[in-house]
């Protein structure tokens, strides 16, 4: 087989598997949900539910697809796409297994940056063409978010990188074969992760959305599926927030020999999944100040301290 | 010690002052117009132990009562009600006025809360009111034509003409929503910036129902809001008018929809005072069981809510689980869920069914345990401290100035509960603490609620362990439907039964009101018989009302997440508001 037929394959592979798990994502966390809520979730359609997700998808493509009068029909129609665009491409970098990455840049981590700060544009963009106060609001509040987190979000890495000394994806797997970075970089780890959560506005980070006060933030005007756009975009999010926490500080693919590097790889992104659905059962949210307040008064100067700290223990070793 | 008609008879001499008898034993005071705005000042600040709170402003169209012995001649006559924390005594003064389309100067300028009671007053009698700042409607739509509370508006629609929605009519009516900002006296722009004007609602998930808040946003600030009401309105009170005494009673379940029985004692205790019934021990016992279980019902209702409109989203479903053990109880004991319509006058529709002791044993047992764990998750958690404390604080002198209730007021720290301030269906027989909050925000009103359904465990073990024997209804003719033990022996009771039955009981002429503490705050039914199988006038006083009326009070500099974190936390039902 040609090296470039093996690219192609793999390309198509990960982006077929990626939507189908973005898919299934939906019915994992609805299952999960019902289960620490104490209730069912979805059972009636398949064998235990699973065909929800089909029955979903036929249902949001045969939606109307309506664009308000009011809207920029442009912007209004690109702005779904560029989430679901950034993350799909962001997945280029993520070494699966040691043979399925698409793209081991020597830039890698910061590839990765770069892009999620694009998928703020999305929400911005989406909110402002929508036309409607609460979208705008919604977008607002989205824009100051995703501002403010990322400058967590790239600092929380740079632990990782100054012990690897490599931005490249790969390089920081294979440097974890002695100890996952989980360990030593254990408070890069926790603000990555919140950092991580606030970038896919999740809750406790889905102030952009708020449902509770501001119907459904900057989506609120979307429907059929660009509503569905902006949901897989979510849910992608979250695997690649997982993905990439699996790669940088629980050491990837690697694990003991009995599984192949592919399913350990799959099953330390699926906890981490659930770990993140098991937050959406249980926090409630924070007020928008409050977030960005605690965002720069507390994770900011931690970050700084976890350089600095790492710094002078590389530098005394 | 003098009356309260004799202290304030000093100072105004007689002046054309008319005292009143009602059977309620409510102070009753009819004051000539010109004198009204002196009156009220001075009961309200120069009186020894004032009636600081105006609990409700109603108003009843005389013109085809009947029975009106000894009361001054009046078409309409505008009933205050005032109530002093003080004497933990209400206080009635009416005023007579004469003529089609009457006004009355306003008083709003001496109670803040007066705005909403005066507007209801026009919107639904048409008696303006000068000098009130926004003279406009309330409940009915701007295009409603007449007022529904008038004898001569018809009660049904189909006493009204076809009804056609035109394209016309619906832009007329879609415009009539606009919000105008001048109309309210609001600016746009406060100089250099615009402000943005955000419609919160009727439809929007953080508002429980159908409540509108229009906010005056300076960036996510709120410099001003405007609260419109009146889109859950069915006109309980015009209903009322055609309803027998009896066949209200369901009627009332659908007021405050989460309080269920409550509703029926609110209403039936006035009925009971109006018809001499004295509801026998098992009857008062069963009725407060009830009661404390609906309380703990609403309740939770709340708890899951104030805990989704901040966000996190498993309370609910916990809290709901639970409400579903209570409703069991209920439904076990009355036959129904949310609207049992199970209090009866005279007593209760049935006796409790047999075995309800340990249905209600299992959950006294079971509950406590839950309170805790609901406590460790979402009460101690600190997101949601960070959201509520020092939140949308009022004092109690606030609470007091706008009429507010139940635990909103207890929030503040004024250890005020009409259970034991003015006790009825037997309160004052059982051992129960009032809890109250020390900072009048969001969590201690959260706090207090959460005592609460400790102490209705309480109250309703206490009811277990000490349930009376003897009837569950009252052996009088007026009863409903009447004990029919003896009908067949009796030509008396036979002919009581079949008058009550047939037409309904005619409850004897006159007026009652007897507030209960509800699940949200105070509920009052002012009733006016008019010896008659229907109600003459049947006037409602919610405590929901008074608490949205002080929301733009309240919430102003806060941001908007603040104000769903405020309304979260008040608990109020639509219904309840709007009547």
């Amino acid at each position: 087989m040609s090296e470039t037929l093996t690219y192609i394959l793999i390309i198509v592979g990960v982006l077929v598997t990626l939507l189908t798990v973005a898919a299934g994502n939906i019915y994992i966390e609805r299952r999960l949900l019902s289960l620490w809520q104490d209730r069912y979730g979805p059972n009636r359609v398949g064998p235990f539910g699973i065909l929800q997700v089909v029955a979903d998808i036929i249902k949001i493509f045969t939606k109307e697809d309506w664009i308000p009068r009011f809207a920029d029909k442009v912007v209004f129609v690109l702005a779904p796409g560029i989430i679901l665009v950034t993350i799909l491409i962001t997945f280029a970098i993520v070494p699966f297994s040691p043979d399925i990455v698409i793209a081991d840049l020597n830039i890698g981590l910061l590839f990765f940056l770069g892009l999620s700060s694009l998928g703020a544009y999305s929400l911005v963009l989406g909110g402002w063409a929508s036309n409607n106060k609460y979208s705008l609001l919604g977008a607002m509040r989205g824009a100051a978010q995703m501002l403010s987190y990322e400058v967590f979000m790239g600092l929380s890495l740079m632990g990782v990188v100054m012990m690897t000394g490599s931005f490249s994806m790969v390089d920081i797997v294979e440097k974890q074969k002695e100890v996952w970075f989980v360990i030593p970089q254990f408070v890069g780890f926790v603000i990555f992760v919140i950092a991580g959560l606030a970038e896919s506005h999740r809750i406790p980070f889905d102030i952009p959305e708020s449902e509770s006060e501001l119907v459904a933030g900057f989506h609120s005007e979307y429907s059929g599926m660009k509503f569905g756009m902006f949901f897989v975009g979510e849910y992608l999010g979250i695997t690649l927030i997982s993905a990439i926490v699996t790669t940088i500080f629980f050491g990837g693919w690697l694990g003991p020999d009995f599984l192949p590097p592919l399913a350990w790889f799959t099953i330390k992104v699926f906890g981490f999944i659930a770990f993140i659905i098991l937050l959406r059962a249980s926090l409630p949210r924070p007020r928008y100040d409050q977030l960005i307040g605690f965002g720069w008064k507390i994770l900011l100067p931690l970050s700084l301290i976890n350089i600095l700290v790492t710094g002078a223990i590389i530098l005394s070793n | 010690m003098p009356s309260i008609a004799e202290e304030i008879l000093q100072v105004f001499e007689t002046q054309g002052f008319v005292t009143q008898k009602t059977q309620d034993d409510i102070t009753t005071l009819w004051v000539p117009s010109s004198k009204l705005v002196e009156l009220l000042q001075f009961v309200k600040n120069k009186m020894n132990r004032p009636f600081r709170m105006l609990y409700n402003i109603s108003a009843i169209d005389e013109r085809q009562r009947k029975h009106r012995e000894g009361q001054p001649a009046s078409d309409f006559t505008i009933v205050y009600h005032l109530f002093s924390f003080d004497r933990n005594e209400y206080l009635r003064i009416k005023v007579a006025l004469l003529g089609e389309y009457p006004t009355l100067t306003s008083i709003t300028a001496l109670w803040e809360n007066a705005n909403w009671y005066e507007r209801e007053v026009y919107d639904f009698f048409g008696v303006k009111f000068d000098g009130h700042p926004h003279m406009t409607r309330l409940m009915m739509p701007k295009s409603w034509k007449g007022h529904p509370l008038r004898k001569e508006h018809p009660t049904r629609a189909t006493e009204m003409g076809q009804y056609n929605l035109t394209n016309e009519l619906q832009d007329a009516e879609l415009n009539a929503l606009t919000f105008v900002p001048e109309e309210w006296g609001m600016s746009r722009t406060n100089g250099d910036n615009e402000f943005m004007f955000l419609n919160i609602g009727p439809q929007h998930p953080g508002t429980h129902g159908v409540l509108r808040v229009i906010v005056q946003l300076d960036g996510e600030e709120i410099a001003d809001s405007v609260a419109e009401i009146g889109y859950h309105h069915r006109g309980a009170e015009k209903m009322a008018e055609r309803q027998t005494w009896h066949s209200f009673i369901p009627y009332t379940d659908r007021i405050d929809y989460l309080g269920g029985v409550l509703n029926n004692l609110a209403y039936l205790l006035p009925v009971e005072k109006l018809a001499g019934i004295i509801v026998p021990d098992r009857a008062q016992v069963i009725r407060v069981m009830l009661c404390e279980f609906f309380r703990i019902s609403s309740h939770l209702v709340w708890y899951g809510t104030f805990a989704a409109d901040l966000g996190q989203l498993s309370p609910v479903f916990y809290t709901f689980t639970d409400r579903e053990r209570v409703l069991e109880i209920v439904e076990a004991i009355t036959g129904a869920r949310m609207h049992p319509s199970w209090f009866r006058i005279g007593g209760t529709a049935m006796d409790l069914p047999n075995g309800w002791e340990k249905l209600v044993k299992t959950f006294i047992d079971y509950f406590p345990k839950r309170l805790n764990t609901y406590d460790k998750l979402i009460m101690q958690n600190s997101l949601i401290k960070a959201r509520t404390k020092g939140i949308g604080i009022f004092t109690t002198k606030e609470a007091i100035e706008w009429g507010a209730t139940g635990a909103n007021l207890r929030a503040t720290g004024l250890k005020h509960d009409f259970r034991k301030a003015t006790p009825y269906s037997g309160y004052e027989n059982f051992d129960f603490e009032i809890p109250v909050g020390a900072n009048g925000d969001c969590y201690d009103r959260g706090l207090v609620r959460i005592e609460e359904m400790r102490q209705s465990l309480r109250i309703i073990d206490q009811c277990m362990k000490n349930m009376p024997s003897g009837p569950y209804k009252a052996d009088h003719p007026l009863t409903t439907p009447p004990p029919k033990n003896h009908t067949m022996q009796d030509i008396e009771t036979l002919i009581n039964h079949f008058v009550g039955v047939t037409w309904g009981p005619v409850m004897p002429a006159g007026e009652a009101m007897i507030p209960i503490e509800a699940s949200k705050g105070n509920n009052g039914y002012y009733l006016i018989s008019d010896a008659h199988t229907n109600i003459y006038r049947n006037s409602i006083r919610t405590p929901s009302f008074a608490h949205i009326q002080m929301l733009p009070f309240i919430t102003k500099g806060y941001s908007v997440a603040d104000l769903l974190a405020t309304l979260g936390a008040m608990d109020f039902v639509l219904a309840d508001i709007d009547k």
